[in-house]
């Protein structure tokens, strides 16, 4: 199952494997779409995936949705986003399309992966 | 446990055998050199330049295994997509795209592109794996292939994680028991670029491909086989229609047996010259002399007689077309044509440029065995000089002799000579592969060249040692008994002239 956290609850964070119910208040413009892949609930999927939920509160609070997929569960999915590593953090919307891969620790190349930081 | 199994294994076959198991690969010549296949439930690196044929060697290996093996297989690009792979392959009749239908066959294309990708901290390459297990599944593969897994190098910056994925990647495919081909680009000084070689250690084969003289030939060798014995030369290999197939020429011995069943030459006299009773069936006649000397009728009467004794015959021609060849032998009073309708003749004519030394090899070595002629005629060797070097066309001569020999072939070779070449040359470096051999050559005399023959060597059989004077005639191919007149042996004008001197002499002396 897609488990799909709306980023205008500041709640959803360490729990992932139940599904967050869309709470906006407001008609939220949802422009980042953005995908994490993980495999299982590692270490580094719990980092990245709480990793994530820092920087979109910080930098995109109300404008994104997040959607965590498992690929032990659905592993067919890993094909269709081209995924080899993991956790890896699909940027589908606004494009280009962007791979993040890592427990994104280092916040600096995570926002230059997400277009929010101009590429020195 | 594994002892008990020993010593069930002693106990059956008295000795102790342990040997790794392996998986043929169904390619021609390349299991024998590998002792019966590549190891199985192993990776095997398949390393070589670009354009050498390891993604087609990798092909090949799935697509047999899943047709002749019932082996479904997996092919991981991590180069080129699934319709490419399957254009690419469209000249080679591996049919594909039923063997995907069929669900015995799966290609799954792995795209890393660097610009998309932006590594941000720890990973592993766990998303691979479980694309990999889930390919594997599916068809329940037991064959894999990583084509090439270097270009994770290029994707991904982080070296060390990519290494120690790597090694847990080689490691989790033992584990789940395929036998897979890994396959890695050359690297300067090493097998592969990335040292995939440190990781795939098991089986290692190279791949070649050399250019020399503007022809190239692809050669394969295999540089390590854990706990195998194989083949440690260079093995010349092609790719043709049909795919890969290695010609090693250790797979001949010299096993084969020799019959003393005798066959005509084609040319009478010429039997007389041997023993009165012509060629061993089996043996290998070279007839060698310079241009316009006789070697092409001298051929073509013996494959004449062959037809007209009822066994096949196949002439492979280096010089003239069918019909060229047809049309010049009807002046000799042979009617090839004839024999060619009725099924008992094919003629293979193919420019000596055409293909390099080890297609011409294959070439043959695929035409005999889909015409098997019980003789042949190769018309004539010598013009390989100009694809090949002498110990390659050597090596060449020696593996097709072994071929035919083995199959009790009898076979007739002309080699053309230029004057000044010493006879050890004239011979292509086979004159020690050679059971009989034949010289023709020109004697001048007076205003004349005239045609002289006489057997150099011819194993197993007392021959004439004597040069005798070869006339083509409408009726064919005459050798005309050694004339010796006043002033030495006398050939053509000459020694008419004299014959009819001396029977008038003798009618004179008669009448005296």
């Amino acid at each position: 199952m897609k488990k799909v956290v709306v980023g205008a609850k500041k709640k959803a964070n360490n729990n992932k494997t139940t599904a967050k119910k869309p709470t906006a208040k407001k008609i939220v413009k949802k422009l980042w779409e953005l995908r994490l892949y993980v495999t299982g609930q590692t270490a580094k999927s719990v980092l990245a995936f709480n990793n994530l939920k820092v920087i979109c509160e910080t930098h995109l609070k109300g404008e994104y949705s997040i959607e965590v997929i498992d690929l032990l569960r659905q592993p067919q999915l890993a094909k269709g986003d081209q995924i080899i590593a993991t956790p890896t953090l699909v940027k589908k919307l606004p494009t280009p399309v962007k791979r993040i891969i890592g427990d994104l620790t280092n916040t600096e190349r995570v926002l230059v992966g997400l277009n929010l930081r101009p590429l020195r | 446990m594994l002892k008990k199994k020993n010593k069930a294994a002693v106990s059956k076959q008295g000795i102790k055998k342990l040997a790794i198991p392996k998986v043929p690969t169904g390619i021609e010549g390349l299991d024998h050199i590998l002792s019966g296949g590549l190891p199985k439930g192993r990776p095997t690196l398949v390393c070589g330049g670009a354009g050498c044929g390891k993604t087609l060697l990798a092909m090949e290996f799935l697509v047999r295994g899943a047709r002749d093996y019932d082996e479904p297989g997996v092919f991981f690009s991590f180069e080129e997509s699934e319709a490419e792979l399957i254009l690419n392959f469209a000249p080679l009749n591996y049919a594909l795209t039923e063997l995907i239908k069929e669900d015995n066959l799966r290609i799954d294309c792995i795209r890393v592109e660097r610009s998309e990708i932006e590594e941000t901290g720890e990973y592993d390459l766990e998303g691979l794996f479980v694309r990999l297990e889930q390919a594997i599944d599916e068809i329940g593969a037991k064959r894999v292939v990583l084509d090439t897994i270097e270009a994770l190098f290029s994707g991904l910056k982080d070296q060390s994680v990519l290494r120690s994925e790597l090694r847990r990647l080689f490691r989790w495919l033992k584990v789940k028991g395929v036998t897979a081909i890994i396959t890695g680009e050359k690297g300067d000084g090493t097998f592969t670029r990335q040292g995939l070689e440190e990781y795939v250690s098991d089986c290692v084969i190279f791949l070649d491909n050399r250019v020399t003289q503007e022809i190239s030939t692809r050669r394969v060798r295999i540089i390590k086989y854990r706990g195998s014995v194989h083949g440690t030369d260079e093995y010349p290999f092609l790719i043709d229609s049909t795919g890969f197939s290695v010609i090693p020429v250790s797979a001949l011995t010299l096993g084969h047996s020799a019959s003393r069943e005798r066959i005509s030459s084609g040319v009478a006299d010429l039997d007389v010259m041997l023993d009165h009773k012509g060629y061993f069936k089996g043996s290998t006649i070279l007839i060698s002399g310079l241009a316009g000397t006789g070697k092409t009728s001298l051929s073509a009467s013996f494959a004449e007689a062959a037809c007209k004794r009822g066994d096949k015959t196949l002439y492979f021609c280096f010089e003239e077309s069918q019909d060229q060849l047809f049309r010049n032998m009807e002046s000799i009073g042979i009617n090839l044509s004839k024999w060619e309708k009725k099924g008992m003749l094919k003629v293979v004519a193919t420019r000596p440029s055409f293909y390099g030394i080890e297609m011409h090899l294959l070439q043959m070595s695929k035409a005999i065995e889909i015409f098997h002629p019980n003789c042949i005629v190769v018309d004539p060797i010598s013009n390989m000089a100009s694809v090949g070097k002498f110990n390659e066309i050597r090596a060449m001569m020696m593996r097709l002799i072994d071929i035919l020999k083995s199959k009790e072939i009898t076979a007739v070779f002309t080699s053309l000579n230029t004057a000044h070449q010493g006879r050890e040359e004239s011979d292509g470096g086979i004159a020690s592969l050679i059971d009989t051999w034949i010289s023709v050559r020109e004697i001048a005399n007076g205003d004349e060249q005239n045609r002289a023959l006489c057997i150099l060597k011819s194993r197993g059989m007392p021959h004439s040692n004597k040069i005798r004077e070869f006339v083509m005639t409408k009726e064919g191919l005459k050798l005309i008994d050694r004339y010796s007149g006043t002033a030495g042996i006398l050939t053509g004008a000459a020694r008419r002239a004299d014959s009819a001197a001396r029977a008038s002499g003798q009618a004179k002396g008669g009448h005296q």
